[in-house]
């Protein structure tokens, strides 16, 4: 199963407060765990909200809202996907994440196509996967 | 205590063995000389967390805690054969010379790992073993799966896996195959058997060979794993990066490849929009690689190739054949084989016409690899309806639906056949 790893925001990642070296390095060690045992697929950090936007739907239709926006907590400042086993081996894995007091990480399986086979109609599943289609 | 925070200690101990075990092997099997004594007081410390870790709690350093243990263990072993007195003797003093033996046995560990893991996936692909040996091995020791969990995915027993794993550690040590990573020369001859296991296992999961379900997708998965681990422990070697690439491709149509009730669908019949981005992303830069090393020639790389093409196309009319018809070419010129031959022939069809594929596929009609092969008769049906002789190519699925492997093909060529008589 696929993992994504939020590793939530604060006040110093929304002010682009860049962690110290050390932290940078620990955290290279962590991800190169993770490349080693072939579990890495992609990992990335975000800038602060400042530099992002939000396009937020109200009655008239959509609204861009400039950055900053939001509790600095309730915004993502970083991701992983990883292939793991189960949660519980993503768990482990983030357990071993060099944070320090505060840090927050979510752990969101990634849903997989079947999760959504009974979800829809098979003419609503086809319209969404031709629209799909056409996007990528 | 209740029952679910014994469950989650259990789910975390499971957790952690995926993760560990395979450190762990190789670290005690470096130190001993030997993958069996390594592969079992391994799971003798695995038997002891599970004693001990729902009572006093996960331990700070698991790794660290199971080699440790593993090590003890194995000391006892030795202890009580003579003739490794001395052995013992080093061992011992060794392990009673730290203060704290979990953190020093983890900084060595940390050291060492990158050359262990190689040694552990060469001794387990070693070349004295049987395909069936190497493949239990190597997902026993590497990937971390219990036998139970093997035996499931290769829809055999329990009991039978075990066999065959107790068997294989038993010729290595007869054999007296050492525990060590080969070195620059040997790896042009050690490396393909290494590679051919991981994609056997990645192929046992794409095209499961019996059972009700027509893939395992665990098993692709943890094919792929161990591609991705060797791309890291040898990131010079191209093709072990063509295979993954192929591996990537492959699974990124894992979700596409069959219909709500399990009935195949072929390539160019698939939504591309269930295709996994990602999984393809992951093959372009891996073959990138290839071709900085200058390995596109293999048949690795150029079956990763092929496969490239297609995830390329947006759709199914968007496909370059072309290109395709002559990466087969190539191929048929690296690795020939009549099946080769045959994906040429359909490549052909698709890029010159359907006159240019039959041409080919009449060629292959003697081969005696392909007497029975249902898809000669269903390739060569196809080209015939496009030629627009329809009763030969009815009798072409007539005879491709006799000679199906299972009851779906079977009724699709038979479907096929009706329709170009009607």
């Amino acid at each position: 199963m696929r993992v994504l790893a939020c590793m939530m925001g604060n006040e110093e990642s929304e002010a682009n407060v860049l962690p110290p070296p050390e932290l940078f390095e620990a955290m290279g060690r962590f991800n190169e765990e993770l490349v080693k045992d072939g579990v890495l697929l992609a990992a990335d950090g975000l800038t602060p909200t400042s530099a992002g936007a939000k396009v937020k739907w109200t009655g008239s239709g959509p609204t861009v809202i400039d950055g900053p926006f939001t509790e600095a907590k309730e915004v993502v400042a970083g991701f992983w996907i990883v292939e793991v086993s189960s949660l519980a081996e993503a768990e482990e894995r983030f357990k071993r994440c060099p944070c320090g007091e505060g840090a927050e990480i979510q752990l969101r399986p990634i849903q997989e196509a079947e999760d959504f086979a009974d979800a829809m109609s098979e003419e609503t599943r086809r319209r969404a996967e031709e629209l799909q289609a056409r996007i990528r | 205590m209740t029952g679910a925070p014994v469950d989650d200690v259990r789910a975390s101990i499971d957790a952690v063995w995926r993760i560990e075990s395979a450190r762990v092997v190789a670290a005690l099997a470096r130190l001993h000389g030997d993958l069996g004594l390594a592969e079992e007081t391994a799971q003798e410390a695995l038997v002891a967390a599970l004693e001990q870790w729902p009572r006093d709690g996960i331990p700070r350093n698991p790794a660290a805690w199971l080699m440790t243990t593993g090590r003890r263990r194995a000391i006892d072993r030795i202890r009580r054969e003579v003739n490794l007195r001395e052995k013992v003797a080093v061992l011992a003093s060794d392990l009673d010379d730290h203060d704290d033996p979990y953190d020093e046995a983890d900084s060595r560990l940390d050291d060492q790992i990158g050359d262990d893991m190689l040694r552990l996936i060469f001794t387990a692909c070693h070349p004295a073993l049987s395909t069936e040996a190497r493949i239990a091995l190597t997902l026993k020791t590497v990937a971390g799966l219990s036998t139970a969990e093997i035996a499931r995915a290769f829809l055999s027993t329990e009991s039978t896996i075990a066999q065959r794993i107790v068997r294989a550690k038993r010729t290595l040590s007869a054999r007296r195959v050492g525990f060590a990573a080969p070195t620059a020369e040997e790896l042009p001859e050690r490396l393909p058997p290494v590679l051919s296991v991981i994609y056997l296992i990645f192929n046992e999961g794409y095209a499961a060979s019996s059972g009700d379900d027509w893939f395992r997708p665990e098993l692709c998965r943890d094919a792929l794993r161990l591609g991705r681990m060797l791309c890291n422990l040898l990131p010079n070697e191209s093709d072990v990066f063509a295979l993954t690439a192929l591996m990537e491709f492959q699974a990124s149509r894992l979700a596409a490849r069959t219909t709500r009730d399990g009935q195949p669908i072929l390539l160019l019949d698939q939504n591309r929009a269930l295709w996994d981005r990602l999984s393809i992303t992951r093959g372009l830069r891996s073959l990138q690689r290839v071709r900085e090393l200058g390995g596109t020639r293999t048949s690795y790389a150029l079956q990763a190739a092929i496969a490239a093409q297609h995830a390329r196309a947006a759709t199914a009319e968007d496909t370059d054949w072309v290109a395709i018809a002559a990466l087969y070419e190539t191929l048929a010129e690296t690795a020939p084989s009549p099946i080769v031959e045959l994906n040429r022939a359909v490549a052909l069809g698709m890029a010159y016409g359907p006159q240019a594929g039959l041409d080919l596929v009449d060629q292959l009609r003697d081969f005696p690899e392909l007497e029975r092969y249902h898809l000669l008769p269903s390739v060569r049906g196809d080209l015939l309806a496009r030629l627009g002789r329809d009763a030969e190519a009815a009798d072409e699925f007539r005879r491709a639906a006799e000679l199906a492997g299972n009851d779906q093909e079977r009724a699709l060529s038979l479907s096929r056949a009706r329709a170009l008589e009607s």
